[in-house]
């Protein structure tokens, strides 16, 4: 059937050939991906990136819509929570129809487990364009470091 | 990032669909459209014929080095469309922009808005 499934020690590149084959049957060539809504939508407001360098670990929440003074933004015990509530929109005039409702209304939570040298104490926040970026700077004493020797040859 | 996202995947990013809140008036439609991360320049809403378009690149300003451990946005681009029926005015949409949402308004035609008919007696 598909020229990839062939009996191989690594299931899970095989797993994931099939994955590929079926998001592209599932997606086709004109229609846009779904990729926004695959994520389970309740528990995923707002879809978070994280990156990381040598210096911090950077998160992206994407959280259009909340006011900055909304979100409460909480570290404790290496875990760093992102939490707030995107309130309904207020209407100046009574809707006569609603054709679509997509949009994630309510409150959210979401948490990041933080790598043991992050340095809880310089994280830093700014949100803009509907993103909230979270700079979690690395201790700098975790930071990879050569020690000279001292002594004569 | 995005360095990292097209190295990942073997075939061009698809682009991400905006979720949209869609309502409807008396006087025309509203469309809230959620793009964040979208810098206001770089967003295109565009009528062709009775086709709406909304696109916009995504544009996160982050460093060159950083290296992605984990991500649920894996596109760099929005693009939805929606096909407008004739009775709205497509050449007075009006566009705006805040906080990541995207707020259209388009109004219906004039000559679609309900109106009365008044009656000549004599």
């Amino acid at each position: 059937m598909y020229p990839s499934m062939r009996a191989s020690s690594d299931l899970f590149a095989n797993l994931e050939q099939f994955q590929d084959r079926l998001d592209e049957l599932l997606a086709g060539r004109s229609a846009p991906s779904s990729s926004i809504r695959a994520v389970g939508r309740a528990s995923a407001f707002p879809f978070l990136n994280v990156g990381t360098s040598a210096d911090a670990l950077e998160i992206y929440a994407f959280a259009p819509g909340v006011a900055p003074a909304e979100i409460e933004i909480t570290v404790e015990k290496g875990l760093l929570t992102i939490a707030g509530e995107r309130s309904k929109r207020s209407n100046e005039e009574k809707p006569v129809a609603t054709y679509a409702q997509e949009r994630f209304r309510g409150p959210f939570r979401r948490v990041v487990t933080l790598p043991d040298d992050a340095d809880a104490g310089r994280v830093e926040a700014n949100y803009g364009n509907g993103v909230l970026r979270i700079l979690v700077p690395k201790r700098e004493s975790a930071k990879a470091r050569r020690i000279a020797v001292s002594g004569q040859a | 990032m995005s360095q990292s996202i097209e190295q990942t995947s073997h075939r061009p990013a698809a682009a991400l669909l905006p979720p949209v809140d869609i309502v409807e008036d008396s006087s025309g439609i509203t469309v809230f459209a959620d793009l964040p991360g979208v810098e206001p320049k770089d967003l295109s809403v565009d009528v062709d014929g009775r086709t709406l378009t909304i696109e916009a690149p995504l544009t996160l300003g982050e460093a060159k080095e950083l290296m992605s451990v984990y991500a649920e946005v894996r596109s760099n681009c929005y693009r939805r469309s929606f096909e407008l029926s004739s009775e709205l005015d497509t050449m007075n949409i009006v566009a705006d922009w805040k906080e990541g949402v995207l707020t259209l308004r388009i109004p219906r035609a004039e000559h679609a808005k309900p109106r009365k008919v008044e009656v000549r007696t004599g």
